[in-house]
């Protein structure tokens, strides 16, 4: 996002805010209260804002997968007909068979995390504990080679692990494709 | 012109003559009393047009395609509406449900859907496309008809509470930027949205053409993004957290991100940009012999108006400009439909369409050329249909 950009989504946010200073309330909805908004708040953050404490290592991971993961995404991540694989494929992101797998692609290990919490297993979404989200984690992390095997990830250390194609992304340049004048 | 199901209609008028059954022969004017009211109603059993969606081993996160080929006018049937889920559809009781609006606010605050029903509410016509509608089409493998090509596309008139009353609600802190959207289906799908967005047009919708949301389309509500890609269209709302930074979801950073020819992935692409198909005639339709067809289908822009479409039916050496059927609405589907004389010889046909933006839809070509083979999402590319002397039309070249 350009400056001026940032400037108008800056100025509208502050004459929005301001104008909601007088916007009617109807005085309907109840307040959230604190423990609501902990039982119900799972999203996660890059920077790690609302990780869990917890902890897993690659070894407790290994365990994990092969109990909960392996029968559909194969012993060593490597995926099996709609399951898709979740190693492979650095440095084929130029190339015409690009693969985009989490080791390749994804730019942050805070969301291979929130991913397995939010869907994994397949047919149990939600049911791991954050213990066995960290240690999954940290194992899909290792068969890609991006952490070592004596890894250990907690709230603490996973956001700080630096995905391969962490620089990978770029914004929204359309429109790109321009056809030239319109016949009117 | 045959329609699809035309064969198996005959055979149903046959097989339902044969048994004696209520339907009555086309030309005969029923001796008997006809059916008495129902509660509920449906389609005439001569009409047999249905969702389409391939076998899968895991049929709880795919699709299903809306047959474009056989509506008429601008609203898709809910019934016909086309679905994509990640972890199934959920079965929720609207008794139960409730939307929790928390994070950078001032007033964190539960609503029930008593209290959404109870606030100020707009009906708008906005279309949904799936990010990766039509992206066969970009890596060179053409679909074989208007629903298998771009179903993943429907239109419906959906009422509800624009999320900014609801904002005004809980009040925004000034350090508020985007929020997280999240739905209440089991694997509880989450997108980041920029705030800009969400105090624009954004609606909290429980109304889909005049009834409640189907369970397909999010019920009891969700979100309506209007224009932008189908995944941020949040269903089964049940939670926005307004942030300072996107967040960074699986499916705005693994999914939905378009992989470019030089290795870098464009990020946050929401918009679907101007996008026509013709839906008839189109493939797997036939024309019944040379004479006059009524060329017609539909043309939307994520951006805005349809201000133009075009047709082509000499494989794009001429373009004609088409009629554009009431009403024009900003980001809707707009119908569009050109009189055409088919002289009995092989032809292509083709359509464009610019916005209100004076963008003009790309040709397939022109696309690849910036985009490349990697990205198959926000696909916008020109769909060509070819019509073989005998009649038949397809997606290949004779």
């Amino acid at each position: 996002m350009n400056k001026a950009r940032v400037f108008i989504l800056c100025a509208t946010i502050a004459v929005v805010t301001a104008a909601f200073a007088q916007a009617p309330t109807y005085k309907l909805g109840r307040p959230a209260t604190a423990e609501e908004i902990r039982k119900r708040d799972i999203s996660v953050a890059p920077d790690g804002a609302g990780l869990p404490a917890g902890h897993g290592t690659v070894t407790q991971g290994r365990r994990d997968y092969q109990t909960l993961c392996a029968n559909c995404h194969g012993d060593r991540g490597e995926g099996m007909l709609q399951y898709p694989a979740l190693v492979g494929g650095q440095g084929t992101l130029r190339s015409k068979n690009a693969v985009k797998t989490v080791g390749s692609y994804w730019p942050y290990a805070t969301t291979v995390w929130d991913y397995i919490h939010r869907t994994m297993p397949y047919a149990r979404p939600g049911s791991l504990t954050p213990n066995e989200t960290y240690a999954v984690t940290a194992f899909i992390l290792f068969l890609n080679g991006i952490v070592d095997e004596k890894a250990e990830l907690n709230e603490k250390t996973l956001p700080r692990v630096k995905m391969p194609n962490r620089e990978g992304f770029v914004g929204d340049p359309r429109p790109d494709v321009l056809t030239g004048k319109v016949d009117k | 012109m045959k329609r699809q199901g035309l064969t198996r209609r005959a055979f149903l008028t046959t097989a339902s003559a044969t048994l004696g059954a209520v339907a009555v022969p086309s030309a005969g004017v029923p001796q008997e009393l006809g059916a008495p009211r129902r509660a509920y109603g449906e389609r005439s059993p001569f009409e047999e047009s249905v969702r389409f969606f391939p076998e899968s081993i895991t049929p709880a996160s795919s699709y299903s395609r809306t047959p474009l080929q056989d509506l008429f006018g601008i609203i898709t049937p809910s019934a016909l509406h086309y679905e994509v889920h990640h972890s199934g559809v959920p079965e929720i009781d609207p008794r139960l449900h409730e939307v929790m609006i928390h994070g950078l606010v001032d007033r964190p605050l539960i609503f029930t859907m008593d209290d959404l029903h109870r606030l100020p509410s707009v009906s708008k016509i906005h279309f949904l496309e799936c990010a990766g509608n039509s992206g066969g089409e970009q890596i060179g493998r053409p679909a074989r008809d208007p629903q298998r090509s771009h179903g993943l596309l429907s239109c419906s008139e959906w009422t509800g509470v624009p999320l900014r009353i609801l904002f005004e609600q809980v009040g925004l802190k000034p350090s508020a930027k985007w929020i997280v959207a999240e739905g209440a289906d089991a694997g509880r799908l989450a997108r980041s949205i920029p705030l800009e967005k969400a105090l624009d047009d954004v609606l909290v919708a429980y109304g889909q053409s005049g009834e409640a949301l189907r369970p397909e389309q999010g019920y009891p509500v969700r979100l309506i993004v209007p224009g932008w890609e189908g995944n941020v269209n949040i269903k089964w709302l049940g939670r926005v957290q307004v942030v300072d930074q996107p967040y960074m979801t699986a499916y705005e950073t693994g999914h939905y991100t378009d992989l470019m020819p030089d290795g870098k992935a464009r990020q946050f692409t929401f918009v679907m940009e101007a996008k026509s198909v013709i839906t008839r005639p189109a493939g797997g339709q036939e024309l019944t012999g040379p004479g006059f067809y009524e060329i017609t289908g539909l043309a939307w822009s994520g951006r805005g108006r349809i201000t133009q479409a075009e047709v082509s039916a000499d494989g794009g050496k001429s373009w004609q400009v088409a009629q554009l059927n009431e009403p024009i609405l900003p980001k809707a589907v707009t119908r569009f439909r050109f009189p055409w004389w088919w002289d009995g010889k092989e032809t292509s046909l083709q359509s464009r369409c610019t916005d209100e933006t004076d963008y003009l839809q790309p040709a397939r070509e022109e696309l690849v050329a910036v985009r490349g083979l990697n990205a198959t999402d926000h696909y916008n590319g020109i769909k060509v249909w070819y019509v073989h002397k005998d009649g038949k039309v397809s997606h290949e070249q004779g």
